[in-house]
């Protein structure tokens, strides 16, 4: 499969309003198998906006957008939401973990909408979370893990069902620079046996760790730099 | 390649679960409201028809077959007096199985001939025959009731209530009493009579008695008919006839188990009442989860998009929430059922009934929680269905 895992072209976002907004203003991006792009930009610029658009959480105005190959356009609400459960895995800048659940069972959540059974759900759960590190944190609930260990567990979670390419809205935003180490760490670790990458910030330390760099401004791509 | 969103059966029971096990106590008191609605229902089926059954069984031990003719008050007569051969008379119909005429005589009663003359404690006397116990199927609490051979003699058997105003509730065989200014012997004491609680409040002593130290004339005033059941109607019909041919208008016939199947009715009016008032307990219950899981829904904003990225449809988060107010519906439900039955068991065991509670009641509140949990559920349910993942993921 030489297929681009996303491929963008004329993407326009805009909200209602009067005037309305337009917070994505013809977009064309392609993100081939493999790679890791950092996405930058002021607030504001439609990062997260254009973040969305990607996971099919949001539906463009106009423009296009292909996931594995596969048009988006015109896919039913459950169609997207089979997309979603099949190809993306996100990680959110709120771990969005649930309290009173294991560490385990929350990496195991990641193959629930899939109609993967309990046992083989918690089955590829252990392996996602010795690939995070985290085995011996399998049965700690969620509350009692540090903000790291939950934004790994995170990871873990969008990892487990073997998505085509994770996208990750600010992962280090809520964390200390420590700990922001340690979960890029991991990421580029994921990049490095060739899991695709899409990350969010505003940090351009953590941009710098990526090959290629997205910078948008008012809704347009102003700079598109691979580093090799 | 077509890609769908699964959730298993029995997934969907464990993300129905997860509010309750987030915030328990939230989960509890929401539920609490129908318990206490389910739990006054049940208890008010169980009550009613634990007392129902202890009327029946009253009813049962009774007999329904007893008939009282009493000279009445016809309008225009002034008050009727029965004859002196009525009992002879209506024990001539031929479905009729017993007989006892009562008169009275106007005399006080006393405990010693040293009680103040005023206070005669509201005690009559009455004047029977032995017949009269078996016609009643009244028992004695103690001592002996008249015959034939005591019949001529100052002798005298106590109805329940008089007996506790004379001091003699516990009869050692051996008491006097001052009986119209001079000495009776008490030869028994009678339990309460259900079907003739006049006669609880009196004393009664033989007619040969009566005739000889009162000047008793023989005319009584009541009679106590047991007729075969399935001629009642038939009996009651020609009673006043019979028992004076002259006048029958002037005599009143009752039917004292009339008043024990009119209190079951009036009961059952109140259960009615009551159960309605259950209902509205349950329906404001049911409010209840709906306004706390409105609550919940908005709380859980984060949650709910986390579900929509790992691929949830609409229908699933739709699914989870119906599937949350269902579990605290039924568990609800449940514990209401098992405390209305034992408020009913508790109540009934002090008023000594036998404890019923009807199979409709437990199945009854099971099904009504479970129809107020799905109905509770469905607005939140949609409210978080139709929740854009955007809005869901940006808010929290």
């Amino acid at each position: 499969m030489t297929e681009p895992v996303l491929e963008i072209a004329g993407l326009t976002k805009e909200y209602p309003g009067s005037p309305p907004v337009r917070a994505l203003d013809g977009i064309d991006l392609t993100i081939e198998r493999g790679e890791a792009v950092a996405i930058i930009g002021p607030s504001g610029s439609g990062k997260s906006t254009l973040l969305h658009m990607m996971g099919t959480l949001d539906r463009p105005t106009s423009g296009s957008i292909a996931i594995a190959g596969r048009n988006l356009d015109g896919l039913s609400d459950d169609e997207l939401s089979a997309v979603r459960s099949r190809h993306i895995g996100f990680v959110f800048q709120q771990f969005h973990l649930l309290p009173g659940y294991t560490a385990l069972d929350n990496v195991a959540d990641g193959l629930l909408y899939r109609g993967t059974p309990l046992e083989e759900r918690r089955r590829l759960g252990r392996t996602a979370l010795e690939r995070v590190g985290l085995a011996d944190r399998a049965r700690h609930h969620a509350e009692k893990l540090s903000g790291g260990e939950r934004q790994r567990v995170a990871v873990a979670r969008a990892l487990v069902g073997r998505p085509d390419i994770i996208l990750a809205d600010e992962p280090t935003g809520n964390l200390d620079s420590k700990m922001s180490d340690a979960v890029i760490e991991l990421l580029s670790d994921l990049h490095r046996v060739g899991i695709t990458l899409v990350v969010i910030t505003h940090e351009p330390d953590i941009a710098h760790r990526f090959a290629r760099t997205v910078e948008l401004r008012d809704g347009r791509v102003v700079h598109d730099r691979s580093a090799a | 390649m077509t890609d769908v969103s699964l959730l298993r059966g029995e997934d969907i029971l464990r993300v129905a679960a997860v509010g309750l096990r987030t915030r328990p106590t939230r989960a509890i008191l929401s539920a609490l409201g129908i318990t206490i609605g389910i739990a006054s229902m049940v208890a008010v089926l169980g009550l009613s028809e634990s007392s129902k059954s202890d009327l029946i069984a009253s009813l049962d031990r009774l007999g329904t077959n007893l008939i009282v003719v009493e000279a009445g008050s016809g309008i225009g007569f002034g008050t009727g007096t029965l004859t002196e051969t009525a009992e002879a008379m209506v024990s001539r119909i031929a479905p009729v199985q017993g007989v006892s005429a009562v008169g009275s005589v106007e005399a006080n009663v006393y405990r010693t001939d040293l009680v103040p003359e005023s206070r005669s404690g509201g005690i009559s006397v009455r004047v029977t025959a032995s017949s009269l116990l078996e016609t009643l199927g009244a028992t004695l609490a103690d001592g002996r009731f008249l015959d034939g051979a005591t019949d001529h003699l100052p002798v005298a058997v106590l109805g329940s209530v008089a007996a506790e105003r004379l001091g003699l509730s516990a009869f050692d065989g051996s008491a006097s009493i001052w009986l119209g200014g001079r000495w009776f012997g008490v030869i028994g004491v009678l339990d309460p009579i259900e079907l003739a609680p006049t006669l609880d409040r009196s004393v009664l002593i033989g007619e040969d008695a009566a005739a000889a130290l009162f000047d008793y004339d023989g005319i009584p005033d009541s009679l106590y008919v047991r007729a075969a059941p399935e001629h009642i109607d038939a009996v009651i019909a020609v009673l006043p006839a019979t028992a004076d041919p002259e006048s029958p208008d002037q005599i009143e016939v009752s039917r004292p188990t009339d008043a024990l199947e009119a209190r079951a009715a009036a009961e059952g009016a109140f259960t009615a009442l009551f159960l309605g008032l259950g209902l509205v307990a349950l329906v404001v219950g049911g409010v209840g989860v709906a306004n706390v899981m409105v609550i919940s829904v908005l709380e859980r904003r984060g949650e709910i998009g986390l579900r929509r990225s790992l691929g949830a449809t609409r229908r699933h988060v739709a699914l989870q929430f119906v599937g949350e107010a269902l579990i605290l519906a039924v568990a609800g439900g449940l514990a209401g059922v098992a405390l209305g039955a034992a408020v009913t068991a508790v109540y009934a065991a002090a008023r000594g009934w036998s404890v019923l509670v009807p199979a409709v009641a437990i199945w009854g509140g099971i099904t009504a929680s479970i129809l107020i949990g799905g109905v509770a559920g469905l607005y939140p349910a949609r409210r978080a269905a139709r929740m854009a993942p955007t809005e869901a993921l940006r808010s929290a």
